[in-house]
């Protein structure tokens, strides 16, 4: 506690509560763009899931090995998709993805056949001034994701891998699991893994087809990928302001934690100046 | 095949953005990639792409429209989903800006210009024209 001046005390007192009341407010306003980002995400699911069976009932009838997007090569050329936050003061939460990439790219010793893309603003911060070539970069668009940056993004990655200039890509982001904790998940996007083959009743189902089904394995795999860049980037904006409104929280608590011990102490040294002046006095009514 | 026929369907539209209808219907018609598609209780299992155009759900007497973009239809005997990419009700759809579409992709469509961008002013009239008979149905 720093000693001295009862005036520069207050002014401290003053300004922690300002600190105060800003964080405050972050959290309320964090909190209720979690509650729409929460909501977004859980209405995103259905979409999803549907999107998973119709593909997996699909996989069981036909042979998917043929499909470009399912062919596994050798991972030379790899990819990485971090999707991070545009903004900061959301404790640790940029920092954890951006030293998950990293292990990531240590780990598999992709070095020099590694490629970024990048979705949030810190993720591109930190990266740009790292040897890794980025290939696109997507910046303040998590306070409005929309289904098109997510096609977007998949078609670049589609071309891409397409083309034979990747062979493998990866998705890393936080996936959200409650309001005060998110977990950094690594998926392979690209090739599609190989589909879990569900032997249920269903399967026995034999369907009409509109076009041969290879067809409609044609336009259902990139819209896949699709949604799956969809969703993590859903996930991660309301894993963001998850930890926004915690780290908010917490700052906000040290906030008064701290208001606490200064007003105690600026009383302590109050007192002990009124009590000085009482002697003073007390002793000078005596000596006369 | 003694087997029962359902009496409804239960009908799931879903897009990317959320669960957009969930209930069950009498009817309902998708427009297939070969053309529009009439679904009544207990149909045969089918898989369908779906394109630009309008999905009409019947419940009694009532008939609801919905334009839809490029998507999917799961149907079995008493089930219908729909995965579309883009899904808008009738007070969604705002009728002028429609018809202002309309005009400029019939204007791309007719100019010849080789250097238009012929697909994706086709679309755009494609789509206009399933927004403008989503919205036109509603104003009845």
């Amino acid at each position: 506690m720093p000693g001295g001046n009862l005036i520069d005390l207050r002014r401290r007192v003053r300004s922690v509560r300002n600190i105060r009341q800003i964080t405050r407010a972050m959290k309320f306003v964090a909190a209720s763009k979690l509650r729409r980002a929460q909501e977004r995400v859980f209405s995103a699911r259905p979409y999803a899931n549907r999107m998973l069976a119709v593909l997996n009932s699909l996989a069981s009838r036909v042979e998917p090995a043929g499909h470009p997007l399912l062919e596994v090569r050798d991972a030379e050329k790899v990819m990485l998709l971090v999707v991070t936050g545009d903004k900061g003061l959301c404790g640790a939460f940029n920092s954890n993805i951006i030293k998950s990439a990293v292990q990531f790219i240590e780990k598999e010793e992709v070095n020099e056949s590694l490629s970024l893309t990048l979705v949030g603003r810190k993720g591109y911060e930190w990266f740009k001034k790292r040897p890794w070539p980025i290939k696109h970069q997507y910046l303040n668009i998590m306070s409005r994701i929309d289904f098109s940056y997510a096609q977007d993004i998949a078609g670049n990655v589609i071309r891409y891998y397409s083309e034979t200039e990747l062979d493998a890509v990866y998705l890393l982001y936080n996936q959200f699991k409650s309001v005060i904790s998110q977990e950094i998940v690594l998926e392979p996007l690209l090739p599609i893994r190989r589909l879990e083959q569900v032997v249920e009743q269903d399967v026995l189902l034999d369907y009409i087809y509109e076009q041969p089904p290879a067809v409609i394995f044609d336009n259902l795999l990139p819209k896949h990928v699709e949604t799956q860049i969809f969703r993590a980037m859903l996930e991660s904006e309301a894993s963001e302001q998850g930890a926004r409104m915690t780290a908010m929280e917490s700052a906000t608590n040290n906030a008064e934690d701290m208001i606490d011990k200064l007003t105690l102490h600026i009383n302590r040294v109050r007192q002990a100046s009124i009590t000085t002046e009482i002697i003073e006095v007390v002793s000078g009514a005596n000596a006369l | 095949m003694a087997e029962k026929l359902p009496n409804s369907i239960q009908l799931e539209i879903v897009t990317p953005e959320k669960q957009f209808y969930c209930g069950e219907v009498d009817a309902v018609t998708v427009p297939g990639i070969n053309g529009y598609m009439g679904i009544l209780p207990g149909h045969a299992p089918l898989l369908s792409e779906l394109k630009i155009g309008v999905i009409t759900v019947r419940k009694g007497n009532d008939e609801e429209r919905f334009f839809c973009s490029w998507g999917f239809a799961e149907i079995l005997s008493d089930q219908v989903s729909v995965l579309a990419e883009q899904v808008e009700a009738a007070s969604e759809i705002d009728h002028e800006e429609a018809s202002s579409d309309k005009e400029k992709a019939d204007s791309l469509l007719k100019s010849k210009d080789p250097d238009s961008d012929f697909p994706a002013a086709l679309e755009l009239w494609e789509k206009s024209v399933a927004r403008l008979e989503v919205s036109a149905a509603e104003k009845k």
